[in-house]
């Protein structure tokens, strides 16, 4: 048995968010905001992963997330697999896709932008769920998924 | 009616019903320009940055119709200089106005406008995203001096990269299955994502980096742009290409009789001066067409029909 589950199946009750890009790692946290969290977090970066070569992979007791916080995921880490765990049991397993409609979670990269000048609320319409491309609902500026950057 | 007292921000939501319904009335407009039907109502023109053919075009439009006209030119003279925020100067306009046209440098400001206010908004440009009334009457040009919007070959020529207005006309001709040429220099050719939505819309359209005597007399338009020196970084690239992109009177010999020509405007040096006095120059007239198209803006947004 591979050590990354080994750490999953110790975990009595709580969420295991798996198959991060290792560049992604950190942006999940901050996006969930686990450093804030007081129950047990334990944080894998770089380990060995036979599909991605480097993945990151984050275990948090306790916790378990909305549908709008695991949308909010998806749009920065697209194809992660998130398990709910019970009683030392899974209890769900799923791939997350990205949501038809981004609120309030990405920046548009347009500096003339209304949205980086008011206090507005940033909406993107998901113009290609599996490329990950955005389009800011304001000014029509289209955003890769590589050039995404949280608010 | 097309905007059934809403807002226009963008032609993209306007389904082709609109889009000739709002020509239609424009060209009851043309017919008789002064109509007292917006007696008591106020229109207000906020033009957070100065431009002064559309402002004065939607002024003339609102007053031609019988409104009051209250507004600014230029947002130095206004409190957003003190640093109110555009939804407050929008929440108290409102107060005042029955439509506001707004103007404004930062891109998407129409559309948020739009969201807070409780009066519809017609958006006059927001940086260089839309600017639907433009795109109104260069639509409302072709049709009157062709009588339809289909089966056209329609050459688009000088700054294709950065020119709002035709990326705007492709969105509203996705509606019409005319021809499309894209005639630039290979700094300013049309974008890859234009050229994808044309393909994905079946917007038939070529590519050529030169202009030349058998495109002209293939086109039943030609829409002109500006080719800028600003746009460039290497400023001998300009010298070398500003002088392909400019129309003369001696290369419209061959042209089809039907042929007209548009800019945008304001022209600089793209079109010379000796153009101006062929039957094909339409672009002073595509100007005052503005004027119908906005009278006719004005009134769907207010739910008004003549």
């Amino acid at each position: 048995m591979k050590k990354s589950e080994l750490v999953v199946a110790a975990l009595e009750n709580g969420t295991v968010i798996d198959h991060i890009p290792p560049d992604k790692v950190f942006d999940v946290v901050n996006l969930l905001k686990l450093q804030e969290m007081t129950t047990q977090v334990t944080i894998g970066a770089n380990l060995f992963s036979h599909k991605m070569g480097r993945k990151g992979i984050i275990k948090i007791a306790d916790r378990y997330f909305t549908d709008e916080e695991v949308s909010k995921l998806s749009v920065i880490v697209p194809n992660i697999v998130i398990t709910t765990i019970h009683d030392y049991e899974v209890t769900e397993k799923h791939h997350v896709t990205m949501p038809d409609k981004v609120v309030g979670i990405v920046r548009c990269l347009n500096p003339k932008c209304i949205t980086n000048h008011e206090p507005v609320r940033t909406v993107f319409n998901v113009t290609d769920k599996e490329a990950g491309t955005l389009r800011c609902h304001y000014c029509n500026k289209e955003i890769y998924s590589y050039e995404i950057k949280l608010v | 009616m097309a905007l059934q007292g809403r807002s226009l921000i963008s032609l993209e939501e306007l389904a082709k019903e609109d889009i000739l319904d709002l020509l239609a009335q424009a060209s009851k407009f043309e017919s008789e320009p002064n109509r007292k039907i917006l007696d008591g109502k106020v229109v207000a023109t906020l033009f957070f940055e100065p431009s002064t053919r559309t402002r004065l075009s939607f002024e003339t439009a609102a007053n031609r119709l019988g409104a009051r006209v209250i507004g600014f030119s230029d947002a130095a003279t206004t409190s957003s200089s003190k640093g109110e925020s555009l939804k407050d100067t929008i929440m108290m306009v409102s107060n005042y106005a029955d439509v506001i046209v707004m103007r404004h440098y930062l891109e998407g400001a129409a559309r948020y406008a739009s969201e807070v206010s409780p009066v519809p908004i017609i958006n006059a440009g927001d940086g260089a995203n839309q600017h639907p009334s433009q795109t109104l009457l260069d639509l409302y040009s072709m049709l009157k001096t062709q009588g339809r919007l289909d089966d056209l070959d329609i050459t688009l020529v000088g700054d294709l990269k950065y020119g709002r207005t035709v990326h705007s006309m492709l969105t509203a001709m996705r509606h019409f299955s005319s021809r499309f040429r894209f005639i630039a220099p290979r700094e300013l050719e049309m974008p890859q994502e234009y050229k994808e939505y044309c393909t994905e819309h079946g917007i038939v359209f070529t590519e050529s980096h030169e202009f030349n005597d058998e495109i002209i007399s293939t086109s039943d338009i030609i829409y002109m742009t500006r080719v800028q020196k600003e746009r460039f970084t290497d400023l001998m690239v300009y010298e070398k290409v500003k002088n392909a992109f400019i129309l003369r009177n001696q290369m419209l010999s061959n042209a089809r009789e039907n042929l007209k020509i548009l800019h945008p405007l304001p022209r600089v040096n793209e079109i010379d001066q000796d153009v101006d006095s062929n039957p094909a120059a339409y672009y002073f007239k595509q100007a005052k067409n503005g004027l119908y198209v906005r009278e006719a803006i004005i009134c769907d947004s207010l739910n008004i029909k003549v």
